[in-house]
């Protein structure tokens, strides 16, 4: 074939491609146009927005993970009586109320009630703490729990730590995420943009292939969304119970069949504030419902 | 047992100097345009089983981001990629074969991941389970490989070339 032959060929391609893609879905639109979240008919969730600028060139605009489910899912997560993480999150706000510790302290009793105490702290979450090290919002429960109280520590992914998070994010539900991304933050936050773009594992994916690319497509039977965390943690129909953001972010680095990195690790603190600055603009959901 | 029956049927069609003559991942020899001209084993694909591979989940797992009328009766298969019903008329043996063993050859920057492929990984895994791999294997071996490439060319519309 010579070269002109061989271009021909690759336009005839490229048409019968276009053609053949006609299944596959736009990314980066609305998946679902004129559907609004409103919780106990009370309080609006800023479910779409603009994209913060420095995503300029990747999305136009940001979607949550609510956006993309079916009907009855995005149903319980619009009342809390269907909600079923509202139970979890009940029991958080009895540990924040009850004494434990050396010291003879609660959360109550340094921070107050804990719809006082706690509003707006899960929308700047992960944030750089006061000596320059990036943490979470489980690094800041914990640093009170061991510091100011004399308690143990909890176990960064098991019940009360996710009963904890999820009564504290609670707290912001309905408010614009807005973590810091510049200043002393800038640093973690390129490292975890560039583990963001990065296609670990056997399948050679990053987290951009199937959120960035590929949002609103299906990847087997799950239709894919721009992965934000708005909603975390995060109820899940599968696993009938709370998620934290480090084992989703985990997960789904397994997925690509790659070697994962710890939940707690340095590694996922700065990919969870890559992540979470990709959401600033939406709502604090609460706690979301996830199939 | 399966192998034997390959080596079997391989040994009636070619000389047996060929046999066991598998291109590994690094030597595999790619077109100008991505493709991969010659068999991985010389031993001709077996597409029942390509179909198998390409809808199980820890083999090729195809089915996870395209549809082919080989398997859109099954459900949960995904839209990533194109529909793959007709892909034999848009791509012959070789081209199919090269998007196989690595599409990005092919197609720049793709998702499609490189079925037959051991370099440029980044912490690759022991399948599923989020540890480090204890050996560097390629997805798919080369006669798999071969048997997928064989079911994709049975993806063709008639009158259509
Ligand atoms: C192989 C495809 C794939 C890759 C790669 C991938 N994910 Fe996911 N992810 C999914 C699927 C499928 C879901 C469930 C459906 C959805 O919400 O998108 C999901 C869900 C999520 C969610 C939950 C969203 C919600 O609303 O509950 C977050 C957060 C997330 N991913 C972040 C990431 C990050 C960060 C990376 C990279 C480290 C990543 N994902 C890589 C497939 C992938
Ligand atoms: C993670 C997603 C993904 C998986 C898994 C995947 N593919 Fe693909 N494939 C794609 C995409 C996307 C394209 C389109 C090329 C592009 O533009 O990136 C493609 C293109 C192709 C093409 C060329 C289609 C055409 O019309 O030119 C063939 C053939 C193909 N894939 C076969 C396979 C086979 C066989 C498997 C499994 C062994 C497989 N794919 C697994 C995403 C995937």
């Amino acid at each position: 074939m010579n070269f002109r032959a061989r271009t021909a060929a690759g336009l005839a391609v490229a048409a019968l491609l276009a053609i053949a893609g006609a299944a596959r879905a736009e990314s980066n639109v609305d998946p679902n146009p004129g559907v609004e979240l409103v919780i106990n008919g009370d309080t609006p969730i800023t479910v779409r927005a603009k994209a913060p600028d420095y995503l300029e060139g990747h999305l136009d605009n940001i979607y949550s993970g609510w956006l993309y489910r079916i009907e009855s899912t995005r149903a319980m997560e619009a009342d809390d009586f269907e909600n079923p993480a509202i139970t979890f999150v009940e029991e958080g706000i009895d540990a924040w109320n009850t004494v434990e510790g050396t010291e003879g302290k609660s959360c109550a009793s340094c921070h107050g009630d804990i719809s006082e105490g706690m509003k707006g702290v899960r929308a700047r979450m992960p944030a750089v703490n006061e000596n320059g090290e990036l943490w979470s919002l489980e690094d800041y429960i914990n640093n009170c729990r061991v510091n100011r109280m004399g308690a143990e520590p909890y176990k960064w992914d098991k019940g009360p730590m996710k009963n904890m998070t999820a009564a504290i994010s609670m707290q912001s539900r309905g408010m614009p995420m807005n973590v810091a991304v510049d200043g002393p933050a800038a640093p973690f936050w390129e490292r975890g943009r560039d583990m963001y773009y990065t296609r670990y594992g056997l399948l050679q994916l990053s987290c951009a292939s199937c959120h960035e690319k590929n949002n609103n497509n299906y990847i087997r039977g799950d239709h894919l969304s721009q992965g934000q965390i708005v909603g975390f943690p995060t109820y899940r129909l599968k696993k009938g119970g709370l998620v934290s953001i480090h084992n989703r972010l985990k997960g789904c680095i397994r997925d690509t069949r790659a070697e994962t990195f710890p939940i707690g690790s340095q590694e996922l603190r700065e990919l969870e504030l890559y992540v979470a600055s990709r959401g600033n603009g939406l709502s604090v959901e609460g706690v979301a419902v996830r199939p | 047992m399966r192998k034997l029956f390959v080596l079997c049927t391989a040994g009636v069609v070619f000389i047996p100097s060929m046999l066991g003559a598998e291109t590994a991942p690094q030597d595999v020899v790619f077109t100008e345009h991505g493709a991969v001209e010659e068999s991985l084993t010389g031993v001709p694909g077996d597409p029942e089983n390509g179909l198998k591979i390409a809808t199980t989940k820890k083999k090729g797992n195809c089915m996870a981001c395209h549809t082919a009328k080989g398997w859109e009766h099954m459900p949960l298969h995904g839209n990533i990629g194109p529909n793959l019903s007709d892909v034999a008329n848009r791509h012959d043996e070789a081209e199919l074969r090269g998007i196989v063993v690595n599409a990005k050859h092919t197609f720049h920057d793709t998702v499609m991941p490189s079925f037959y492929n051991v370099d440029n990984l980044i912490r690759p895994g022991d399948g599923f389970t989020g540890k480090p791999a204890k050996e560097i294997k390629p997805l798919l071996s080369a006669q798999e490989v071969e048997d997928v490439v064989a079911l994709l060319k049975t993806f063709k519309e008639s009158g259509s070339e």
